[in-house]
């Protein structure tokens, strides 16, 4: 091409200008197609907003993506206090209140007890290690109809039935796979000689792991806290078989809402409550999404 | 102070005799703190599992009972016409969901590799769906796909009058449309890996296609994509995974209806289990799905763990 340049100038230019023109286009295709699929993937955020807060009568006048006429925030008070989740109209805000009580212990005791296995698993390489993280591993994809009979067997035998403190427990221990993984993940990118180091220095394994590693553990942490937060809060398989009436998490109440309004549906409470139920994971999201993206990465692809 | 400077440190004046004796005790505590996940792990996931197996094989019907009847709750499984339905949905469901996503993922990682500005604004956009819980991601399609006010009218209003889309309603259609809304949820995934990929593929290859004169297409389909080989299985295998789990899409967005057009087998489990109280038929399922996922992850995992003893040594 840029010989064509030199030589015969003349026929050369409008073909660099047409490389040009050609390369502009290439880049308003992609740009284009970029902003389509953003618009597509907004789309079911915008309708739910949007239906969220428009009186009953405007929803049933215009079509999803109409403009409220009369913008109201009376679907979310209502979601919120009255809107009926199954046979009692109470609002979902004790439900609310239910996952957030559920999610605090899980992620805590989970997200502890992982880091303090990840880092032995990394630590000592016993035999069959690769064979307990490999059991540990598929831990993780473990399709839970697989164990939600005997669970629930085990949960009635221990008086846990339809509890909070049931659902904390089984929500915890399906977790510590997750929370082991990552932090395996990360433990085993720290170098051995810090370790070593601290051993050498008479420190033992829970010394070692106290004041060596968990001081610069905050990114994994911040990543299993994010990702068992996300997980158990979104939770509605164990929500639904082991919990019950007012015990029960948002998700399931978010269905019950959803699914028990007889007659005329309010669809912008409906939408009001999946706004409610899904704020608290989408601000995690906003705020830390880096590290909710690498929780999600790192059960695929390592290192 | 550096690892290297507290080694040194420590060379020089610490204490060295009784060592041995004191690791060995170090590696007995050490194993004491994975000793209690594992048995949690082995107990709550595999003893679980295998307890379900033993179920399968009984006649459990509201309560388990250990009364042993060979292989006939499979038998009856498999010729519950229900079960067929859902296992053929599943096959539907899994072969759009998962076939979309990789495109759309795919795409869109491509997309985004050609240094694009506001890059880091569009990926987020594309990836907030995976925050979002099932429950929520199903009543907003739901409503979004309602056949009288939803994205119908909304094309009406837009001058489409003769757009029809009542697919949600539609017996033979319906399960497209969890398909529509999976695909929205999940495509982000796989765009991730994707441009997790491409990102570590050597630009001095693509910059040797572009020499010898190949397109953009070109260079994609057949210098870049053979790279990419690792992140299709990953995203392959990992998606297939999450087809065989749904279960909360299907209840918040069609309950398994109209009918039984989007029954899923994981719905037929829970409801054998704890609407119909036939233990021994949802315990025979739920093993039918285990099985299925597990005969998917075995070698995924094992190539896993070989990879990871390959890079330490």
């Amino acid at each position: 091409m840029s010989r064509a340049i030199s030589v015969e100038g003349a026929i050369a230019l409008p073909t660099v200008k047409t490389a040009r023109r050609k390369r502009v286009i290439g880049r308003i295709a992609v740009y284009a197609a970029l902003v389509v699929f953003a618009l597509a993937y907004l789309f079911p955020l915008a309708v739910m907003l949007l239906t969220s807060v428009k009186p009953l009568r405007e929803i049933q006048a215009g079509n999803i993506l109409a403009l409220p006429v009369e913008p109201t925030i009376a679907p979310w008070t209502a979601a919120w206090s009255t809107a009926c989740v199954g046979v009692e109209c109470v609002g979902i805000r004790g439900f609310y209140a239910n996952t957030f009580i559920i999610v605090i212990p899980a992620v805590v005791i989970a997200t502890l007890i992982g880091a303090l296995n990840g880092f032995a698993l990394t630590k000592f390489r016993f035999p069959g290690h690769r064979l307990i993280f490999g059991l540990i591993l598929f831990g993780t994809f473990t399709p839970y109809q697989a164990i939600l009979i005997p669970m629930a067997a085990t949960l009635g035998k221990l008086g846990l039935s339809g509890s909070l403190v049931g659902l904390i427990l089984v929500h915890t221990i399906y977790g510590l796979p997750f929370t082991t993984v990552f932090a395996r993940g990360f433990y085993i990118g720290v170098p051995q000689e810090l370790v070593k180091a601290a051993e050498v220095d008479g420190a033992g394994f829970f010394r070692t792991f106290w004041s060596v590693m968990l001081p610069i553990s905050a990114p994994i942490l911040i990543v299993s806290v994010i990702w068992m937060f996300t997980n158990i809060w979104n939770d509605f398989l164990f929500g639904s078989a082991y919990a019950f009436g007012s015990n029960a998490p948002i998700m399931v109440a978010l269905n019950n809402v959803v699914n028990t309004s007889t007659g005329e549906k309010p669809y912008n409470v409906h939408m009001a409550s999946a706004m409610l139920a899904a704020i608290p994971t989408l601000i995690l999201y906003i705020v830390a999404g880096k590290y909710f993206i690498r929780g999600l990465m790192s059960g695929s692809v390592k290192g | 102070m550096t690892a290297a400077e507290i080694t040194s440190a420590n060379d020089a004046g610490g204490p060295r005799h009784g060592g041995r004796l004191r690791r060995r005790l170090a590696q007995r505590v050490n194993i004491a703190f994975v000793v209690p996940t594992v048995v949690i792990v082995v107990v709550f996931v595999y003893g679980f599992v295998s307890w379900s197996a033993v179920l399968s094989f009984t006649d459990s019907k509201t309560f388990p009972s250990f009364n042993f009847v060979g292989f006939q709750q499979y038998q009856s499984l498999w010729s519950n016409s229900r079960w067929h339905a859902s296992v053929e949905n599943l096959a539907i469901f899994t072969i759009g969901f998962v076939g979309l996503s990789t495109l759309v993922g795919l795409l869109l990682a491509i997309l985004l590799d050609q240094r694009i500005k506001a890059e880091g604004l569009f990926r987020t956009i594309y990836l907030y769906p995976l925050a979002i819980s099932f429950i929520v991601t199903g009543t907003a399609w739901k409503w979004a796909l309602n056949p009288g006010l939803g994205l119908e009218k909304l094309m009406h209003d837009w001058g489409f009058e003769s757009f029809n889309f009542d697919w949600i309603a539609n017996p033979n259609r319906a399960i497209y449309t969890l398909i529509i809304a999976a695909v929205w949820q999940g495509s982000g995934f796989a765009m991730a890996v994707f441009l997790a990929a491409l990102r570590g593929v050597d630009a001095e290859i693509v910059k040797a296609a572009k020499i010898d004169g190949a397109g953009p297409f070109r260079t994609y389909w057949s210098v870049v994509m053979p790279l990419l080989r690792p992140a299709f299985l990953t995203v392959l295998i990992i998606m297939v995974a999450l087809a065989i789990r749904t279960f909360d899409l299907m209840v918040a967005m069609t309950g398994g209806g109209p009918g039984f057009a989007t029954d899923l087998p994981t719905n037929f489990m829970y409801q054998f289990a704890f609407g119909r109280q036939r233990l021994g038929l949802a315990a025979a399922s739920a093993i039918m799905i285990f099985v299925t996922v597990l005969a998917l992850m075995i070698p995924f995992i094992a190539s896993e763990l070989r990879r990871e003893s390959r890079d330490q040594r």
